[in-house]
């Protein structure tokens, strides 16, 4: 279940498209804030706001990448493997990441610190090779700056990322996904959500979020700087950062450097509007609710994982020996596919859900048509 | 020799233009002022003879797409931008809006007056939180200063822009699919006819444009068409960002007019290639555009002439690779891309490039056998142009053009079972980018 807070921006966003069902990938990304995971629960929120079924909303959130079907840690850590950062050592980088912490891709360490996943292009290959942590990029990566990175974050410290600010966590950050930043109109224009554009915790209990909201405001209160919207990254600009690479500590780090960067750290937290015992209070969040270590949660996960495909093909690999020859002709000579029962599932992810679409002309029966109190409505009217 | 310009990146190196307060001190929305002066129609005829061609892979006129939304529908006309930018090796929309959001902004007002559009969406990849922030924080400021919403700056027009972050897949990045995701739905393309241009967010007249294509319009409006024709080539006009990477000096966005040749570019504005690599094959638009060799290195890259030498432009993302570096390695790691984001919708491409991947995992690991050339190139013919969109064809240009101009590195491969000596097995090889700092000011010489 939505708290309360996140359910009233859920309507808000319900409200913000001439279709109520263009929420759905912001609505998810909410859930995600909260579950830190895309939850049963969560699904059966987001389809009874939309009046849809759950299996329509399963059905998307199981096709996009950015939907995790098992808890997400504190934070994601996601190394891109694609080629152009492939060739300046991006594989080396992940493998040693990887070897680190004990898990592999879309796994999450045991203390609930990290999930890891490699990832495709980032978007970002000028600065091969690329690691980012919840959607914010530290770039120009050797392996060595890599695992400090990521042995910072198992110890709670957020170093600042290349560009951006340092992240509170992928909950947060997941929030700012749902799209209900600073995009603030004029009062009375419904669809466009003002939320002071603070990142805002999306986890922890109530009691939890409202003390983190009071000091919030508190430090609203006393900082000039004020909230996200007032040009948050005020002395992030890129152009300011000289030396990308030294943001990730290179070897030889003296104590007092740390320091230096904590405490700049800390202020490029306090300028994008939150306040440093936030980012402790998030980092905190694993020590007492361990996603991974709740032995149940897997079953839990109402989705298979990815493509079982692969993992069909990765159980049937001896590890060192992989055979492939023998896969390809068991493969083909398995059984027609759809018919076959395990096949079916593997091809769960992948088929085309919904046969109510035809071509050109929108169904418009199973969705609501909303217009916005603003602007949108005389243009909207007729969707 | 054509020099570098900056017009897109004219504001790369003011440190606050991603303000209101530096774009407007740097003559920002002045273009929006006189476009507001103008009709619709003068401006989609403005655009139409710039000759601007769409940035986002295809080079479709935009002028000619905008000409093609019935204006008496009596339905809304959406505008929606294409920032999904997943193509491997892309990353100039990223830049763009990081750096300038303003600049899109602007470009979305006034297409959208142009194409009598009150509502547009930004349709951002996900993984695009950092960009996405500084749009929030741009259309925020603009929303204030009345750039955007209800009467714009006083004129009686309304434009509203939403944006809306997408949740990881590439294949929203095609337009169909991108207008099922931003209605909620499994982001698989639709099937064409009709065209978005007649029926496409919600059933109604929609353009989908790519960020690069609209940044250019503030500029088209306040320079003229023959001032931007004064740029590139006589088809293809202006400038563009090209997105260099690899085995490059210095990596990064540089702004060349069309048409300016490859080498001219990776040696002047990167650098040229790493000390002792010398070029074996690149990509000129992306992962999905067919290799080019060594040979082709002083093609003009605009839009005709790659396609003269059997490759496309796509989003001008050049990804440049070495003689250490095996194209048979490159190659199974775009494949895997592909297999990983095919949406499933048609059997061709899911299937087809999930064997694909299959055999030249198979080739890379040793136990390749000589028939699967021949195998791998019967795939790729039977997803090309089966495909229900073009992420199939994209698929098969990598590994057709690989098989074209290095047959012979597959062969030998499968021959001796393992790859030479000289190529450098990637990890760890070419990790040391302590001389590698990110240009602060990208577009430089
Ligand atoms: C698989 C696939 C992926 C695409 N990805 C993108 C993309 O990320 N960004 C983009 O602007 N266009 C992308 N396109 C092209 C769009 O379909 C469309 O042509 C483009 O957005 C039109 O804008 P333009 O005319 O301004 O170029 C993609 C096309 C395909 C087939
Ligand atoms: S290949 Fe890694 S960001 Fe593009």
């Amino acid at each position: 279940m939505l708290s309360p807070d996140l359910r009233r921006e859920a309507e808000a966003l319900v409200d913000r498209y001439p279709v109520g069902r263009s929420a759905l990938l912001p609505l998810l990304h909410l859930v995600q804030s909260q579950d830190g995971m895309i939850s049963e629960d969560g699904v059966a929120e987001c389809a009874e706001l939309l009046s849809l079924t759950k299996a329509e909303v399963g059905a998307v959130a199981t096709f996009y990448t950015m939907y995790k079907r098992r808890p997400l840690g504190r934070h994601l850590v996601s190394v891109c493997t694609n080629f152009s950062c492939k060739v300046r050592g991006a594989q080396e980088v992940y493998d040693r990441v990887s070897e680190r912490l004990g898990v592999g891709h879309n796994e999450t360490t045991p203390d609930g610190a990290i999930t890891l996943e490699h990832a495709e292009c980032l978007g970002n290959c000028e600065g091969a090779p690329v690691v980012s942590v919840d959607y914010l990029n530290h770039e120009c990566l050797t392996p060595e700056q890599a695992l400090e990175l990521v042995d910072r974050l198992v110890a709670g410290e957020v170093p600042p990322p290349t560009r951006g600010f340092p992240s509170p966590g992928i909950r947060p950050m997941s929030h700012r996904l749902a799209g209900l930043g600073p995009v603030t109109a004029r009062p009375g224009e419904a669809w466009v959500v003002d939320t002071a554009g603070t990142p805002k915790p999306g986890a922890g209990d109530e009691a939890e979020r409202r003390g983190l909201r009071a000091r919030e405001r508190a430090a609203a209160g006393d900082s000039a700087s004020g909230p996200l919207h007032d040009g948050a990254d005020k002395g992030l600009g890129i152009g300011s950062q000289a030396t990308p690479g030294a943001a990730q500590a290179p070897e030889g780090t003296g104590a007092a450097q740390r320091e230096a960067e904590k405490a700049d750290a800390d202020a490029q937290v306090r300028e994008a509007g939150l306040s440093a015992d936030e980012v402790e209070e998030e980092s905190g969040y694993s020590a007492r609710e361990s996603p991974t270590n709740d032995p149940g949660s897997e079953e839990r996960s109402s989705y298979p994982d990815a493509d079982p495909r692969k993992q069909d093909l990765e159980a049937d690999r001896p590890a060192g020996d992989r055979d492939d020859s023998r896969l390809l002709t068991d493969r083909r000579a398995a059984p027609d596919g759809i018919a076959d029962t395990p096949q079916s599932d593997e091809l769960g992810d992948k088929r085309p859900p919904e046969a109510d679409r035809e071509t050109g002309t929108y169904p418009g029966g199973d969705t609501t048509i909303r217009s916005g109190t603003g602007g949108g409505e005389d243009n909207d009217r007729d969707a | 020799m054509p020099e570098p310009v900056k017009v897109l990146t004219k504001r790369y190196e003011v440190e606050d233009a991603h303000t209101l307060d530096g774009y407007v001190r740097t003559g920002g929305y002045a273009a929006l002022r006189s476009a507001l002066g103008s009709s619709p129609e003068q401006l989609r005829q403005l655009v139409k003879d710039s000759g601007l061609r769409g940035r986002g892979g295809a080079g479709f006129p935009t002028g000619v797409k905008w000409g093609f939304v019935p204006q008496d529908t009596g339905k809304p006309i959406y505008l929606v931008i294409n920032a999904d930018e997943g193509e491997p090796g892309t990353f100039k929309d990223r830049e763009l809006m990081e750096r300038d959001p303003h600049q899109l902004l602007e470009g979305i007002v006034i297409a959208s007056y142009a194409l009598n559009c009150t509502r547009a969406f930004i349709f951002l990849r996900g993984e695009y939180l950092w960009p996405g922030i500084r749009i929030e924080q741009a259309l925020a400021e603009a929303y204030r200063e009345g750039y955007i919403g209800r009467d714009v700056l006083g004129s009686g027009v309304d434009v509203d822009i939403t944006l809306h972050y997408a949740a990881g897949a590439y294949i929203c990045g095609e337009e169909t699919a991108l207008l099922e995701a931003l209605e909620g739905r499994r982001g698989q393309p639709r099937l064409r006819p009709p065209f978005p241009a007649v029926a496409g967010l919600y059933a109604s007249p929609t353009v989908v444009n790519n960020v690069e294509s609209i940044a250019n319009v503030p500029h088209i409006v306040e320079h003229g068409a023959e001032w931007y024709r004064s740029m590139g080539t006589e088809k293809s006009p202006g400038p563009k960002l090209f997105c260099v990477s690899g085995e490059v000096v210095r990596p990064g966005n540089y702004e060349w007019p069309l048409g300016t040749p490859a080498r001219q570019i990776v040696e002047e504005s990167c650098g040229g290639m790493l000390e002792g690599r010398a070029l074996k094959f690149w990509a000129p638009g992306g992962s999905s555009t067919p290799l080019l060799t060594a040979e082709h290195y002083d093609v003009p890259m605009d839009f005709d002439s790659i396609a003269a030498e059997g490759s496309l432009l796509g989003t001008g993302a050049m990804m440049m690779f070495s003689e250490r570096t095996s194209v048979v390695d490159a190659v199974l790691n775009w494949t895997k891309f592909y297999e990983h984001e095919s949406c499933g919708k048609c059997t061709p491409c899911r299937e087809g490039v999930f064997w694909m991947a299959q055999i030249l995992e198979r080739i890379l690991e040793g136990h390749g056998r000589i028939e699967d050339l021949q195998t791998l190139d019967d795939a790729c013919d039977n997803i090309f142009g089966r495909s229900f969109c073009a992420l199939g064809d994209g698929a098969t240009s990598p590994i057709k053009s690989s098989l074209k101009y290095f047959r012979n590195e597959y062969e030998q491969l499968i021959e001796r079972g393992r790859l030479p000596q000289e190529y450098a097995a990637h990890a760890g090889v070419v990790t040391d980018n302590s001389g590698m700092h990110r240009p602060s000011q990208l577009v430089r010489r």
